[in-house]
């Protein structure tokens, strides 16, 4: 395919592990932040390229996996309502909440339909004038603009009858809790590529300047990650602490302008609840009051639906860096991808699952 | 935060999800939990694709199967040669000769009849280009809304021939695995019909009947050791049937799977794994390393097999587990999925 052999091919790939075999003096403790990029470096098995001096370490930016339990038995409660129909993308219906998940919601009636897009939503609402369809718009910064899309474009259509259950979490917030912490081993980081291609680099800017903690805003193909970890060994042995952005062909410093407005007509930044690692100050959007006849939190109501998620989860440790997935008894034997018991075994992009489904084999003995 | 106890432990589902009807490992879990200790006997616990009966001198290749499409006619074909591929193919993959199918609808009250004479229509055209006949039927109606318009369920017999013991038991450490051609051309049809995809390139199914593709291989040489077809779940659920039932390790190499550029293109759009997505038309066989040059050169004669090769090995190490060497000359790990394979987010 082109665009994409380019940055797969094994032979870049092998000279740019060269690079970094020769530039490596000591062991250095790398983070990549995003769930897709954690997937690639499974599925492509790269820390089998790498010198034994890198580690890598997976951080929290899997959507799927840090959506908390309360918000998961929110969207149970309504998509169980006669006369919801639940929209959502695919990867959120295997989501377990305290009691269920939206799979077994559809099986005993309810209708819940997946979604590619949150536009597909805004069309079975405009088809659906008597039903109320509730799009469930969770994700980073990527997926929130062609959520306020749809929320904007329902207000300028004049539909009644459709809401989003939203809550966006924003990753430099949950960078900072990382890098705050007493325990932290990360001494580098690879910048969500998707996440930038929307809002900039700007922010990373500040964080990397902050911690004096280098910074690379990296791609998503196997030779973006290593060309990013190359350019972070770099930035390391030098002792200098930068942003450098890998992923120029589709990064910019300021970001995509349209995409952020939109974002800012429709939602706010408010605080959250992260699965795994528990409330994190100004991490996420909700929508404005403004866009509140559209806000199924408050039109269903469900905003008292409370769960407290036991403390003593190894996923935010697994999910700062601080813990490898298999370092978990319950790894392989009891928390497995079709029975996830923590956040990080939920979707394909969390450290755990794709450690399992890509890697269990490296890990000494094998689990089955 | 110090215990390892993670939290929300969900029990086992009390209800039947789609995800048992995905072929992958819910599927398997629904097998295990409910039909296999109702039914128990020596010849379904061998869990093959059909079961093969002694009769006097004579061994009769058994097999059934229901099909559900949506939509009901795609490219490359429609529900009616779909069910009768489907069951030719499971006869031949234990190296049967077809003989005769039976046929099952039901079907929905208003489904114009028009559609449903098309259907037949062209399981007969399949029947006759597979070289089998349609001997025997059934209909039922069920009411508006509770079906999506037909349902069909093929039932086939076959003649073993002698001296032909091919077993997803049977893979042995040795083993070239030979793949009949690219993956994942139905499963990418299916879904950019149903979804109204717009890709790059028209990708057509491949369904097919793979009898004849058969018969061109054994004629090589009866020394074939198992044989699948890799429909739902795709060729990863099938390497892994064969490599829990056999106690073997696979080894694939990467380079070697043939993918269809188009079919590429839209699992990278969609975040799907090519290894995942459904074929109807392909076949992976398990034979010893002196015949796997001979046989792919047979395959690639036929017309169902031009892009056939040797994708991968079998190993002892870590019996039931298919590891993959890739591109990078890195391995990892080739599972079966959970439940259907879901678009990711990002």
């Amino acid at each position: 395919m082109k665009f994409l052999d380019e940055y797969r091919d094994s032979g870049v790939a092998r000279a740019l592990a060269a690079r970094i075999r020769s530039r490596v003096t000591r062991n250095w403790t790398l983070m990549e932040i995003c769930g897709g990029q954690t997937h690639t470096i499974m599925r492509y098995g790269l820390p089998e390229l790498l010198p034994e001096e890198i580690e890598l370490v997976h951080g929290p930016g899997c959507p799927v996996c840090v959506a908390p339990l309360e918000l998961v038995d929110r969207a149970i409660e309504i998509a169980g309502r006669p006369g919801v129909i639940f929209v959502s993308y695919g990867d959120m219906l295997r989501v377990p909440g305290s009691r269920s998940d939206l799979f077994q919601v559809k099986a005993a009636g309810g209708d819940v339909r997946v979604a590619y897009s949150p536009m597909q939503a805004l069309k079975i609402a405009a088809e659906n004038p008597g039903r109320q369809v509730v799009f469930f718009g969770i994700g980073f910064e990527t997926t929130a603009p062609a959520n306020a899309m749809a929320v904007w474009e329902a207000k300028r259509q004049g539909l009644t009858n459709f809401f989003m259950l939203a809550s966006h979490v924003l990753v430099p917030p949950a960078m900072r809790v990382i890098l705050r912490s007493p325990a932290n081993r990360v001494q580098g980081f690879i910048a969500p590529g998707h996440v930038c291609t929307v809002m900039g680099f700007r922010e990373y800017e500040t964080l990397a300047a902050e911690f004096r903690v280098p910074m690379v805003v990296g791609g998503f193909e196997p030779v973006d990650l290593l060309e990013s970890v190359a350019m972070l060994v770099d930035q390391l042995e030098d002792g200098r602490a930068e942003l450098e952005n890998q992923y120029s062909r589709s990064v910019t410093r300021s970001g995509n302008g349209p995409a952020q407005q939109v974002m800012q007509e429709v939602f706010e930044v408010t605080d959250r609840q992260w699965r795994g690692i528990g409330p994190i100050p100004e991490s996420g959007y909700r929508l404005r009051e403004a866009y509140a006849a559209f806000d199924a939190e408050r039109v269903f109501g469900t905003s008292d639906i409370r769960v407290q998620e036991p403390p003593e989860c190894i996923a935010a440790l697994v999910m700062q860096g601080l813990k490898k997935p298999v370092d978990c008894p319950a790894f392989g034997t009891r928390c497995v991808p079709e029975r996830p018991l923590g956040a990080p075994m939920v979707s394909s992009e969390g450290a755990c699952a794709a450690y399992y489904t890509y890697r269990r084999h490296t890990s000494g003995e094998v689990v089955r | 935060m110090t215990s390892f106890v993670c939290p929300v432990p969900l029990s086992a589902t009390e209800t039947v999800l789609l995800g048992h009807g995905s072929g992958g490992k819910l599927s398997a879990e629904l097998l295990h939990s409910v039909f296999l200790p109702a039914f128990q006997n020596p010849l379904l616990a061998r869990l093959e694709d059909q079961a093969v009966l002694e009769f006097g001198g004579s061994r009769l290749a058994f097999t059934t199967d229901s099909f559900v499409a949506k939509p009901l006619f795609f490219r490359g074909g429609d529900i009616g040669s779909l069910a009768v591929h489907g069951t030719v193919n499971d006869l031949a993959m234990c190296g049967a000769l077809p003989v005769a199918l039976s046929a099952a609808f039901i079907l929905e009250e208003g489904f114009p009849l028009a559609d449903l004479r098309r259907v037949a229509d062209s399981m007969s055209r399949a029947a006759s280009a597979a070289g089998v006949t349609i001997v025997t039927g059934d209909t039922k109606v069920v009411e508006r809304s509770s079906g999506d318009g037909v349902y069909v369920t093929t039932t086939g017999i076959g003649i073993v021939p002698p001296g032909l013991n091919l077993s997803a038991a049977n893979a042995r450490p040795g083993d070239a695995v030979l793949l009949s051609g690219a993956i994942g051309d139905h499963g990418i049809a299916m879904l950019s019909a149903r979804e109204g995809l717009q890709l790059d390139g028209e990708i057509a199914s491949d369904s097919a009947p793979l009898n004849g593709l058969v018969e061109a291989m054994l004629a090589v040489t009866h020394n074939v050791h198992a044989m699948r077809d890799p429909t739902r779940g795709g060729l990863a659920s099938t390497l892994n049937e064969i490599a829990k039932e056999s106690r073997v390790a696979i080894e694939l190499r990467e380079e070697a799977i043939p993918v269809h550029a188009g079919v590429r293109g839209a699992c990278e759009v969609l975040g799907l794994d090519p290894l995942h997505v459904a074929n109807e038309g392909k076949l992976v066989a398990f034979v010893p390393m002196q015949h796997a040059a001979e046989l792919v050169e047979a395959m690639r004669r036929h017309r169902l097999g031009r892009e056939a090769a040797i994708i991968g090995t079998v190993i002892e190490r870590n019996p039931g587990m298919v590891t993959m060497r890739t591109v990078f000359n890195t391995t990892r790990i080739v599972d079966m999925l959970p439940g259907d394979q879901l678009p990711r987010i990002c």
